[in-house]
């Protein structure tokens, strides 16, 4: 929105007439209700569920309701160590994610592997084969670094355009909402990384850290 | 009641099956906690002796532990009589140092740690290895006289490449079907093109040659 449109668009609300935009109350409202997926992998999970519970209280950012089914969900929190022979299953389970989805790496291991990144059996890092959204370090992260980047999430969201060149993946239908399945290799995963996530080409509208 | 030293179990199963070879390998650190090397022809029923025996009955088999010993090499300085060119043209026999080495085969391992649960006593370590470590690795599986012993043993065929003769099910229990490497083996290293700054290494050694 232009400036002197945010401008006026503020001097209406303070005489008591309510405007918005439809890209502005349509991100407002995927942003206040992101599913995320029920999903753990390790020690990290428990401090997701530890977030969703009453003290640290997820609701109240919209996303209390954690869907047994990848189907209904918006979210996928990859929530500790990715083990080679459990990396098919995640990928397969983001795949089966309705756009538009969302992916939170939380935890050493999920980014990169952490302490068993030197480990025959664990995958360096799940975004070798799905694009992070948000990446958060901490063996564990507590429950607040989770809501730190759940609110993230919701700024990315809160700022994404419905249309024009910089619009996301999932309104651009050129760009994939599915990714390759690696495989059970000789002697490791095959790939070992999706190119098209993973490397940190400029200008890659895959790779959603800039 | 405590456990009999290693020796008199050494000199208990020598007597009771003939024909079974026991070596005693000695523990030099503080815990001294010798273990009983097995041949492999009478394993089982070595096994099945210190199960069953009435004063021993180690019933139960806590743990089977993969070990893997690479091949080693030694040298040694040994003195040689030579003939030695002075520097005037003359030869002459000298004595002279000269290092030898020798290639000491590696082998691998499978330690059994044995409790008993009636006589509340143990452990006792016993011993298998393979001849070598690449196409020879098999040992008797103990699976028939522990039941436990199954997927530890798996794990350690899984992991080392040891293969248990006479086990049940002797698949891998942790890595996938398919899989080639032994990891827990010393000299495994992983695929390069899984750390991008080893990869990157890899790369930029090719283009120096």
């Amino acid at each position: 929105m232009p400036d002197d449109l945010k401008d006026l668009k503020i001097e209406l609300s303070k005489n008591g007439i309510f405007t918005t935009t439809l890209e502005e109350i349509y991100n407002w409202g995927r942003k206040n209700s992101v599913w995320p997926l029920t999903f753990g992998l390790a020690c990290c999970a428990i401090e997701m569920i530890a977030t969703t519970m009453a003290r640290y209280d997820l609701a109240r950012f919209g996303a209390e309701v954690f869907r047994p089914s990848p189907r209904q969900a918006d979210l996928i929190i990859v929530s500790g160590t990715v083990t080679k022979k459990m990396a098919p299953q995640v990928v397969r389970l983001y795949n089966q994610m309705p756009e538009p989805k969302y992916v939170i790496a939380m935890g050493a291991c999920a980014i990169s592997g952490g302490p068993f990144r030197d480990g025959y059996n664990v995958l360096k890092g799940i975004d070798r084969y799905i694009p992070v959204d948000v990446h958060i370090p901490g063996c564990p992260p507590r429950p607040e670094a989770l809501i730190h980047a759940f609110m993230t999430l919701q700024k990315k969201i809160d700022e994404q355009a419905l249309a024009g060149s910089s619009r996301p993946r999932h309104l651009q239908k050129d760009l994939p909402s599915e990714f390759p399945v690696p495989e059970f290799g000789e002697h490791g995963l095959e790939p070992p990384q999706n190119d098209l996530v993973f490397h940190d080409a400029p200008g890659n509208p895959l790779k959603v850290i800039q | 009641m405590a456990l009999p030293a290693i020796e008199e179990i050494k000199a208990k199963i020598e007597a009771a099956i003939p024909g079974a070879s026991v070596t005693v390998i000695q523990n030099g650190s503080p815990s001294a906690q010798h273990s009983l090397l097995l041949d492999h022809a009478h394993a089982p029923a070595v096994a099945k002796f210190l199960r069953d025996h009435a004063e021993l009955r180690l019933d139960y088999c806590t743990l089977v532990t993969g070990v893997d010993w690479p091949d080693t090499e030694t040298s040694e300085k040994i003195k040689v009589k030579k003939l030695v060119k002075a520097a005037d043209g003359t030869e002459s026999e000298q004595e002279v140092d000269e290092v030898r080495k020798t290639k000491v085969p590696g082998y691998l391992e499978a330690v059994y740690h044995l409790f008993s649960m009636e006589k509340k006593h143990g452990p006792v370590v016993i011993r298998l290895r393979t001849a070598n470590r690449t196409d020879d690795t098999h040992v008797p599986s103990l699976t028939p006289i522990w039941r436990g012993a199954e997927f530890q043993e798996r794990e350690a065929f899984d992991l080392y490449g040891i293969v248990f003769d006479g086990h049940p099910d002797l698949r891998r229990i942790l890595m996938w079907e398919g899989f080639k490497d032994f990891p827990m083996r010393k000299d495994y290293v992983p695929p390069p093109d899984e750390i991008p700054d080893v990869a990157a290494q890899a790369a930029g050694q090719e283009s120096h040659a």
